[in-house]
């Protein structure tokens, strides 16, 4: 499976094009261009400060909240700008779900998680509402653990059981893409290894792009690989070559482990 | 050294420990003093029956109800607008320069002296908006006059800093990766302010409103022209639709603070009033540990909701 060229047969879902990403006065990324395939995992992994969680975090405009931003260059979902004048971030952050470094839940029941987003676009069916809930738990490998217990605090779950209710929750306004930002860092191997079998089954059925430091990861689920450092794209490759035959130098000494 | 070091540690930890005590025992001589002096006087007619002959005797029932009213009206006027310029200012302002004129706006309004408050009570809200209320609605001597309403209105201005404040505090605590999550989720600003941000600040919302009932239920100054009467007859109500009862905003009022305070200057009899005047000092700290108990109650079982459900 991880054997399919990176570039790719399904059409690229994604496409970021001479991407330059400014913080203020600060530039995160330089010239950035990458085209993301549908219903596979692409894996970003670099140095910390390399701009990969910029890079994501430009997918969704998620990284404008809190920052004063400036870009030039586009990225694109499937053909269309997502900086475009015109464009709507409430239906692109719908089609564009994310779950964070930090499991985030609300302080809310587990129940009132994973329906957030479904009742801020509007669902009111009662049946409906359960059966989202469900099936999004479900996906996200949560649901045996919690279906007694929905509208417990999701704050009394553990860290892993969190994270996969993040998951839930960004699943259920059944979004295209799934932005994962380093989704394990703050997870034991376990709790690390429940997330690792959920994407692995997520796969099929959404774009999935997770930035990882952890190297073994990446090997592990993805099957495209772009390497980062200092905010410019070193090596954008299948999984397997990145990781067996890197092209580059630096590529070969990071996930060889000698800086980083 | 470490010797010097140490003795210099425990003496100011012995100095804090100080001071901290003194304020344990400047309260509690305050409030043993008001309970000596004025459990006295406290009896069911004092609580219940208004001052008669010459306002020397009987109780202060209509001073009870004037600030258990005025409070309450105070409330429901300065929390909706403080905690809306509190949103506006933490959720939408920014950190330009207009928004940082309006927090200057804020924090000198909180130094303002509350005798201001009270003239510019009875200029603006009776003189202005009263007076030009009944010109354009042809009503009179309505509204143009000292009332309930715009002494409340007038602490709602004098305690509006304090919920402002508290509640953008409350407001900045609420984390950003949760804010991010809405967000991510495709909420817009709004629904994120609405289902994220403002059930998470409510608990600090709610310390504010238990800061300006505390600060408000004991102000004097700004009520003393805007509203408050020496002796009323009657309880300040009326009918609605000639039916249900109701507190008459427009009318005038009795209130314990301001009893205090004439019944200590302008009685008849200063002397023979002075156990009344600690009997009213001593309800109106009941009232005011009364109100303010009522919203920590809320407040913590906003707290509980919030880590439980």
């Amino acid at each position: 499976m991880n054997t399919a060229p990176a570039i790719a047969p399904q059409p690229d879902k994604i496409e970021v094009q001479s991407l330059d990403y400014f913080y203020g006065t600060e530039q995160a990324l330089f010239g950035v261009s990458m085209d993301i395939p549908d219903k596979q995992v692409t894996a970003i992994i670099g140095p910390s400060g390399c701009g990969k969680s910029t890079l994501i975090k430009a997918i969704n405009r998620i990284g404008e909240i809190s920052n004063d931003i400036r870009i030039h260059g586009d990225v694109r979902l499937d053909g269309a700008s997502v900086y475009g004048k015109s464009v709507n971030l409430v239906e692109l952050r719908r089609r564009v779900g994310m779950v964070f470094q930090k499991p985030n839940p609300f302080p809310k029941s587990i129940l009132e998680n994973v329906l957030f987003g479904p009742k801020l676009h509007g669902v009111k069916d009662r049946d409906r509402l359960e059966e989202i809930a469900e099936t999004s738990l479900h996906k996200a490998a949560l649901w045996n653990e919690v279906k007694d217990k929905l509208n417990k605090s999701a704050m009394e779950l553990s860290g892993g059981q969190q994270q996969r209710l993040c998951i839930a929750r960004a699943l259920a306004v059944d979004p295209e893409v799934l932005l994962m930002d380093e989704p394990c860092s703050a997870l034991d191997p376990i709790g690390t290894a429940r997330i690792e079998e959920t994407i692995e089954v997520l796969k099929d059925q959404y774009c999935i792009v997770i930035v990882t430091h952890n190297m073994q990861q990446a090997a592990r689920v993805s099957q495209s690989t772009a390497f980062f450092m200092k905010g410019k794209i070193i090596e954008y490759d299948d999984t397997e070559k990145i990781f067996t035959t890197p092209a580059e130098k630096l590529t070969e000494d990071y996930i060889t482990g000698r800086f980083g | 050294m470490k010797l010097g070091r140490n003795i210099v540690g425990v003496f100011f930890e012995g100095l804090c420990r100080g001071c901290a005590l003194l304020v344990c025992v400047a309260v509690l001589a305050i409030l043993g003093f008001i309970f000596v002096k004025g459990a006295g006087s406290i009896s069911w007619d004092f609580l219940s029956t208004a001052p008669s002959d010459g306002m020397t005797h009987g109780g202060i029932f209509p001073a009870i109800f004037g600030t258990v009213a005025i409070t309450l009206l105070m409330i429901v006027m300065a929390l909706p607008l403080g905690v809306a310029a509190a949103v506006y200012l933490n959720e939408y302002a920014g950190r330009g320069r207009g928004a940082r004129f309006i927090r200057a706006a804020i924090n000198n309004l909180a130094g303002v002296p509350s005798i201001v408050f009270g003239l510019f009570g009875v200029g603006f809200f009776v003189l202005f908006v009263g007076r030009n209320l009944d010109r354009v609605l042809q009503t009179g001597l309505l509204f143009g006059q000292p009332a309930m309403l715009w002494a409340a209105a007038t602490l709602a201005v004098l305690v509006l800093p304090v919920i402002i404040v508290t509640t953008e505090e409350a407001l900045k605590a609420v984390p950003l990766s949760h804010r991010e999550a809405a967000y991510g989720l495709g909420a817009t600003r709004w629904q994120m302010i609405r289902r994220v941000v403002l059930p998470q600040a409510l608990p600090g919302i709610l310390t504010g409103a238990i800061l300006s009932i505390s600060r408000g239920a004991g102000e004097t100054a700004p009520i003393l022209f805007t509203g408050a009467a020496y002796f009323l007859p009657r309880l300040p109500v009326t009918k609605l639709f000639g039916a249900i009862p109701m507190i008459n905003p427009l009318d005038q009022f009795m209130e314990l603070a301001y009893h205090i305070f004439i019944m200590a200057t302008q009685s008849t009899n200063v002397e023979l009033t002075r156990p009344i005047q600690y009997g009213t000092a001593l309800v109106l700290l009941a009232l005011t540990f009364t109100l303010n108990l009522g919203a920590i109650l809320m407040r913590i079982r906003f707290r509980r909701k919030l880590r439980r459900a």
